[in-house]
């Protein structure tokens, strides 16, 4: 078990988040400025999806009308505008994740790009099969007697692209085991990431279980052996600071409205090397150099992976969303999320009939925790806590496997945000009390 | 509408003591029609799998397995208590009725005359996102009754 580690900002003389910040942050969101059930609303659901701030929808509408023109193309004055600020939206989301401005490929969220990752390999396999692609691509491909590694800890996003491209290649897909508290297996990962290995995938934190993966370690043993890593960054780039060369992975993917920004705009992040030589995964406009009749050449990354008339207005609308996180700070958001989640675990551990799954309290986790209450399934709990005002998130969080592991159908989530405050945490842990009294369990 | 009227007493009872729940333990009766209809909510993870007993034209016997929210078991519980000793006629209109109340968003009220004791789900119609859990079970009858009763 790791203890928590005492986030940077803490370190330096920057102030860390306090619940007056906070509520001063909360008033840039007007969504979260009602009252539900005659009652003020308490948001605990944002690691399903997060809320977005004023200048992001502003940012949103502005562009529409001010210079929605398609990019990449027309010479006129919107037309060069527009691909302007959807290229500058690139850079600024690059910049936030320690990304090339060409390894930063846009998608409508990160289920496409863990998509798009799954296609490019099998299609990788195609291709070295007819000779085409060159060597490089040899080793990308996939086959028969070769493993794909994920763990038991996936969301469903990023357990079926794996699933389906061990189906389409003959590959064999493994599983690293989790311990009851939530943790990865390094043990026995160490055994399961072999010469076989060609691809590891794994959460850099779990939706539902809190639990922070140790990147570092799992990059080592895919590198021993040449394997590719994946990592589905959906919980980990909106609440924390993530540089992706400093973890060294090959692939990263998440979602723009986990970190408030629109829905319908993600981003994978690839190594350039890899991009390049990938084969695409959807095909058509604006990814081209030369098309005849028969055939296509490709552009090198990221437009390589853009067919189509992309979503500029929600790429924009990111941009404005990772400058609102860096402007609060992403260290200091970590560290008061921090807080809620140990909050959130400590006080839900002193309730009687309440299992909190993954780490303890004391141990380092993100700023949710998902929980069983006795004798009360997860959707009566949520309707009864809604009942409060209070929004959380119950089911199976798309992670059927991880709940079987557990020995549960459905569980009850919280997860914060930079605008929750310890006085959401301590209402939404006053109503859980009394839900097993409600219930009669 | 408050949570009560959603939560009634009887539906808190029901989704304890589970009319007709287990299917291992009560075999069908001999000489009867059975039809079993298995049915899942991939939302929630509700899940029932019910089992009904059909002779000379009426309902035997209702048996089921599942698991879910207290709102999907409790259903399943009274469906179990008021279904059996019905006609396949009855039974079959008295689901469709429920429909009807289930789907009316509150503006359908139940009649007790014919609902019985599943005139409590009544306040469930309000809530969308609950149709579904007092529904699976009935749709489940509904299927297994159809089953049973085309030979």
């Amino acid at each position: 078990m790791t203890a928590v580690s005492t986030p940077a900002s803490l370190l330096r003389s920057v102030p860390a988040m306090d619940n007056a910040e906070v509520l001063r942050i909360r008033n840039d969101f007007p969504v979260l400025d009602q009252l539900i059930n005659g009652k003020p609303l308490i948001y605990l659901d944002s690691g399903a999806t997060s809320q977005n701030p004023l200048s992001v929808i502003e940012a949103e509408q502005e562009y529409y009308e001010q210079r929605n023109a398609a990019v990449h193309r027309g010479a006129h004055h919107l037309a060069v505008e527009a691909t302007e600020v959807f290229e500058d939206a690139r850079q600024t989301v690059a910049d936030f994740i320690g990304a090339n401005y060409e390894e930063t490929v846009w998608t409508s969220n990160a289920t496409e790009g863990l998509n798009l990752v799954s296609y490019a390999l099998s299609n990788a396999a195609l291709w070295a099969a007819q000779g085409r692609g060159g060597a490089a691509l040899k080793d990308l491909a996939l086959g028969a007697g070769d493993e794909i590694v994920v763990t038991e800890m996936e969301h469903h996003a990023n357990l079926i692209p794996w699933q389906e491209l061990a189906f389409r290649t003959g590959a064999t897909l493994k599983y690293i085991p989790i311990t009851d508290d939530g943790a990865l297996r390094l043990d026995v990962a160490a055994e399961i990431v072999g010469e076989r290995t060609k691809v590891l995938a794994f959460s850099h934190a779990s939706n539902v279980l809190g639990t922070i993966n140790p990147v570092a370690e799992l990059v080592a043993l895919a590198r021993r052996v040449g394997a590719l890593v994946v990592l589905d960054a959906c919980q980990s780039v909106p609440h924390m600071p993530v540089n992706v060369k400093d973890l060294d992975v090959d692939f990263a993917a998440f979602s723009g409205h986990k970190m408030l920004a629109p829905t319908g705009v993600g981003v994978l992040y690839g190594k350039q090397e890899l991009l390049d030589v990938l084969p695409p995964f959807l095909t058509g406009g604006s990814m081209i150099t030369t098309v005849t009749m028969e055939r296509a050449e490709y552009l090198p990354a990221p437009q390589r992976f853009e067919a189509g008339t992309q979503r500029i207005s929600q790429a924009v609308a990111l941009a404005t969303a990772v400058n609102y996180l860096a402007e609060t700070g992403i260290e200091r958001i970590h560290a008061w999320e921090s807080t809620l989640g140990q909050r959130l675990v400590k006080g839900l551990e002193s309730i009687d009939g309440i299992r909190v799954v993954g780490p303890a309290s004391g141990s380092e986790r993100i700023g949710l925790a998902a929980f069983d209450v006795a004798g009360v399934h997860a959707h009566d709990v949520g309707q009864f806590l809604d009942d409060r005002g209070i929004a959380v998130r119950v089911g199976h969080h798309c992670a059927q496997p991880l709940h079987r592991r557990l020995g549960l159908t459905a569980t009850t989530r919280a997860s914060t945000y930079l605008y929750n405050t310890t006085d959401d945490v301590d209402a939404f842990l006053d109503a859980v009390s009394g839900v097993r009294a409600y219930f009669q369990a | 509408m408050s949570l009560d009227q959603l939560y009634q007493q009887i539906i808190l009872d029901h989704s304890k003591q589970r009319h007709g729940s287990g299917l291992a333990e009560t075999p069908a009766p001999a000489g009867a029609t059975t039809g079993q209809s298995h049915q899942l909510n991939p939302v929630c993870g509700d899940e029932v799998t019910l089992r009904l007993a059909v002779s000379d034209g009426t309902v035997q016997q209702i048996s089921w397995d599942g698991a879910g929210c207290s709102i999907s078991m409790a259903s399943a519980s009274v469906l179990s208590d008021m279904g059996e000793g019905m006609s396949v006629e009855e039974l079959h209109s008295v689901i469709e009725n429920f429909r009807e109340v289930l789907r009316s968003r509150g503006k359908v009220h139940a009649d007790p005359e014919i609902l019985g004791d599943a005139a409590a789900f009544e306040g469930v119609a309000r809530y969308a996102a609950r149709v579904k859990c007092a529904m699976i079970s009935w749709v489940a009858a509904e299927d297994a009754l159809n089953q049973a009763t085309t030979t």
